[in-house]
């Protein structure tokens, strides 16, 4: 017998195939799957772009630009009396105006003689110079007459020419900094007399008019103090209200309208906290104005919802068989409750409070609104006194004149993210690390 | 006997009561019987009656004493100051409280013998850090030294009757003691009525957001008619203190409105559909690594404060597209540094976490027969989306596009810095219009007196604004529920 192969056999004619269009139909399919990826890669690249514009502006906050001066404290200007030894506070209410311009003459070996020239070596150096000189010789007051190399910062005009941040192809009448000031500061540079240094006072100055001196001191403390206020009165109020309507309310008008209220106050902007905040405690009650309890009261109820709801899914995830356990082993609903089903829905708690603490933190239009908008350069001892927020200095400085003022508007931005990321990741590895599968 | 000092006692002999009560249980749990609670109950009942009626009559008491004691001021205040010819009694009386809180901080000796005149009061209540305004007059100091004498006479009346019901409670609390009394019981009752007023806090706060707002706005529309104030085309309020009769300006809500209509309409059209298609792109096509690592980095967005987004409009993406226009025009920039697109684009960005979260959710919640049966039918995966999955997941997405909606109208800092303040009315997206919220933000930041049209407008803003946003969310939650299918 011969072998039959499917060679060798007659087929018949495969029939047409209906053209149900596929190639359109996967080409639509490819498109749709572009669209999805080029949405994406749209968010992640602004984002990006957002970041690295963050970062590259706000770097340069971090550092800033000292002169060291050989500085000669003169008696005859100082305490031309000789009442020092006597009276300590001649020291302090001296004219040290004089010093520093004078040291930096000495420095630049120019003598300084006419109007313009003087101004202009005035203008080098910060206002806060004298303050430093002062300083200086009031720790130690064995320094009157003699000359002494001490730091002192220059003027934020020259700190931003120094970071490369002035044009300085404007002409000299449209600028600042002036092109002798600039042949100095190079001098200088060129010396090593002019050095940029880190930037600590950033982190502990509060409030100036002078950007060199300005810092997030006083609104970090403000923040901190506020973040505190919510974490206990929101914490609190909102695990004590999520335990009763889960475990203990039951099902009628009353319940049925804490919960319709709780969902609009997720919704509602936070400005309108804001104006609760001015009507109800400042006006109403009379607190003061800017005060960190205001703050924290006000972000306190705008938080509520938000730990309400996740303390409510983390309450209602621990299974029915622990509570039975409980009740069957004589323990009363109050004690189920706190004892059983509180301690095993912490985790799912916690992260919904540090996401809550995490938005509160960066909230900024309610704290406009109850005057945290002062000028505040102390720090603030007790809730009541007026402070600021580190969201509410960086609106400040964004829309202060001066160019030094934007540069630290966006180190603070970077402080303010650095926090922001902290908690967040914190909350992320919290809930890997205690999730637990029922 | 000042408040604090009066709390921290009551609040020692409650913890006094507590351990007390603990070991006077403990003691008379002889074995006979079975003790129904156990002895930190009986000691938490003890100290709950020292404490609560306490510290209710603590609150009534300062709230009523510092009520009366600024009545009697403005009594005096408006009795004297007739004579003396001063204008507003309301600032005297204020006056005289600030040279109260002064006097009040001066040490006994100072305080005995007062001088009588501000000259010489002033350097001793500079020692104390104490200034005060220029208008104090001399007639104020007998004034708020007898002010200061009545409070501390209440407040030590007070703080001894609070003390005294204190022990009282205490002692009620701890004679209550025996081996059967249901303590846990009690304490358990008042914990439950603690949890439910924690939970009706909710219901304050909405209840204060309307009222607070709503006694302003109710004074403002005395001054300002409510069909010029809804229907008025020109926002121009001028700086005017109240009742001096020089021109209040013109209060229209009709700019404001459509600046937030037009800068939320530009951010859902950039939002909706870069959010739609990277939740659907997400939850369908995208593989697991893939998604553990995009979904972080969109959260992240979510994450960034509104103001960084408004910094990054005001100083980079403005003049960007400021200088991209001018580029493009050759010379003269179209597009102005603070504008509609600016706003809305960031908006926009800000808001695409808000929709691919609320999507995700409701694409995934569509039933897996119903994908697969599409698929089973022969349609490719995007046909399956587009003519199955997205027509089911409809209604929900509606909803969160309401809600990002809602969010986007009440959103403040990206506008504050990115919009502008002109409030005109205008179709050009180029242009820089103004909204709601940045001018709520700008009436109160300014140095008004509070009474005037300039700053009670704000809070018929803010109503206004509540009440928008409100009926938004409720429009959601309703169109999502009616037309939610139920699949199983």
């Amino acid at each position: 017998m011969t072998d039959i192969t499917a060679g060798s056999l007659p087929v018949a004619a495969r029939p047409a195939r209906r053209d149900i269009g596929i190639k359109r139909r996967y080409a639509a399919e490819a498109r749709f799957k572009a669209y999805g990826i080029a949405a994406i890669i749209f968010g992640l690249v602004f984002l990006a772009i957002m970041l690295v514009t963050i970062f590259g502006k706000g770097y340069t906050a971090f550092w800033q630009t000292n002169i060291t001066l050989p500085v000669t404290y003169d008696a005859a200007i100082i305490d031309p009396q000789n009442k020092s030894a006597a009276d300590p506070s001649v020291l302090v209410k001296a004219n040290y105006e004089k010093l520093a311009p004078r040291a930096l003459a000495a420095k630049l070996g120019i003598e300084a003689k006419d109007k313009p020239t003087l101004a202009k070596l005035k203008a080098f150096l910060s206002d806060s110079a004298r303050i430093q000189l002062r300083d200086a010789l009031v720790n130690d007051p064995s320094l009157m007459g003699k000359t002494v190399d001490i730091p002192v910062l220059v003027s934020a005009n020259i700190d931003s020419a120094f970071k490369g941040q002035v044009d300085l192809s404007v002409p000299e009448t449209r600028r600042k900094v002036k092109d002798l000031q600039i042949t100095w500061m190079n001098q200088l540079a060129s010396e090593g007399a002019l050095a940029q240094k880190f930037n600590a006072g950033f982190f502990v100055n509060g409030e100036s008019a002078r950007p060199e001196n300005a810092g997030i001191g006083v609104a970090m403390v403000g923040s901190v103090m506020m973040m505190l206020i919510v974490l206990v009165l929101a914490l609190l109020i909102g695990v004590a209200a999520s335990i009763y309507l889960e475990e203990f309310a039951p099902k009628n008008r009353i319940t049925d309208l804490i919960e319709v209220n709780i969902n609009n106050l997720a919704a509602v902007p936070s400005i309108v906290f804001g104006l609760l905040g001015l009507s109800v405690f400042i006006n109403f009650i009379g607190l003061p104005r800017g005060a960190a309890i205001v703050g924290g009261i006000t972000l306190s109820l705008m938080t509520l919802p938000t730990i309400i709801i996740a303390t409510r899914a983390a309450i209602s995830a621990v299974p029915p068989s622990i509570r039975q356990a409980a009740l069957g082993l004589g323990a009363s609903k109050m004690q189920m409750v706190f004892h059983h089903v509180l301690p095993l829905a912490m985790p799912g708690i916690l992260t919904g409070t540090i996401i809550g603490l995490a938005r509160a933190l960066g909230e900024t239009a309610p704290l406009l609104l109850i005057g945290m908008v002062a000028f505040v350069a102390n720090y603030p001892g007790i809730p009541t006194d007026a402070s600021t927020a580190l969201p509410v200095q960086i609106y400040m400085w964004a829309n202060a004149a001066e160019r030094a003022f934007a540069e630290r508007a966006f180190g603070a931005i970077i402080i303010l993210l650095i926090f922001l990321m902290a908690m967040n990741i914190t909350a992320i590895i919290l809930r890997r690390k205690f999730e637990r599968r029922w | 006997m000042s408040g604090y000092l009066t709390f921290l006692l009551i609040m020692i002999i409650g913890i006094a009561a507590f351990f007390v009560g603990r070991s006077r249980a403990l003691a008379v749990d002889t074995g006979g019987q079975k003790a129904h609670s156990r002895p930190h109950y009986h000691g938490a009942w003890a100290m709950l009656c020292a404490t609560m009626p306490a510290l209710a009559l603590l609150v009534a008491w300062e709230i009523g004493a510092t009520a009366y004691i600024n009545r009697d001021i403005s009594n005096q205040v408006a009795l004297l100051s007739a004579a003396a010819g001063s204008a507003n009694t309301d600032v005297t009386a204020g006056l005289v409280k600030s040279l109260a809180h002064g006097l009040s901080l001066l040490d006994p000796a100072q305080a005995s013998n007062l001088p009588k005149t501000m000259g010489e009061l002033a350097p001793l209540l500079a020692d104390k850090g104490v200034t005060l305004a220029p208008d104090t007059k001399d007639y104020m100091i007998p004034l708020a030294a007898d002010a200061n004498a009545q409070f501390n006479r209440i407040a030590w009346i007070g703080g001894l009757a609070t003390i005294a019901l204190s022990i009282l409670g205490a002692l009620y609390g701890l004679s209550q003691i025996a081996v059967r009394v249901r303590a846990r019981t009690k304490v358990e009752k008042v914990v439950l009525w603690s949890l439910f007023s924690a939970s009706t806090i909710a219901i304050l706060t909405t209840v204060g957001i309307v009222l607070s707002m709503l006694f302003q706005t109710i004074t403002f529309f005395g001054q300002v008619s409510p069909v010029n104030f809804f229907f008025g085309t020109v926002w121009d309020p001028r700086f005017a203190s109240a009742g001096s009769g020089a021109s209040q300006g013109q209060f229209g809500l009709i700019p404001l409105l459509a600046g937030t209509l037009y800068i939320a309409l530009v951010a859902l059209l950039v939002a909706v559909p870069v959010g739609l298609m990277s939740a659907v792109y997400m939850s369908e096509y995208a593989s697991k690594p893939v998604r553990s690592i995009v979904k972080p980095a969109l959260e992240l967005l979510a994450g960034i404060p509104t103001i960084v987004y408004g910094i990054f409009a005001l100083v980079t993406l403005g003049p960007w597209l400021r200088d991209l226009s001018a580029a493009l025009y050759s010379g003269s920039p179209f597009i102005q540094g603070q504008s509609i697109l600016t706003a809305g684009l960031v908006m926009g960005v800000m808001l695409i976490p808000v929709v691919s979260s609320l999507s995700d959710d409701i694409i995934t919640a569509v039933p897996q027969a119903m994908r697969d049966g599409s698929l089973g039918l022969g349609a490719t995966h995007s046909e399956t989306i587009k003519r199955v999955i997205l027509p089911a997941a409809l209604p929900g997405i509606v909803g969160a596009v309401l809600l990002t909606a809602s969010r986007a109208i009440g959103e403040t800092m990206i506008v504050v810095l990115a919009a502008g303040v002109a409030a005109n009315l205008t179709a050009n997206p180029f242009e820089a219009m103004t909204t709601i919220t940045v001018k709520i933000v700008n009436q109160l930041t300014g140095d008004l007196e509070f009474n005037s049209p300039q700053t009670l407008v704000a809070f018929a803003l803010g109503i206004t604004l509540f009440f928008v946003t409100l009926v938004m969310n409720i429009v959601a939650l309703a169109i999502v529920r009616k037309y939610r299918e139920q699949y199983e």
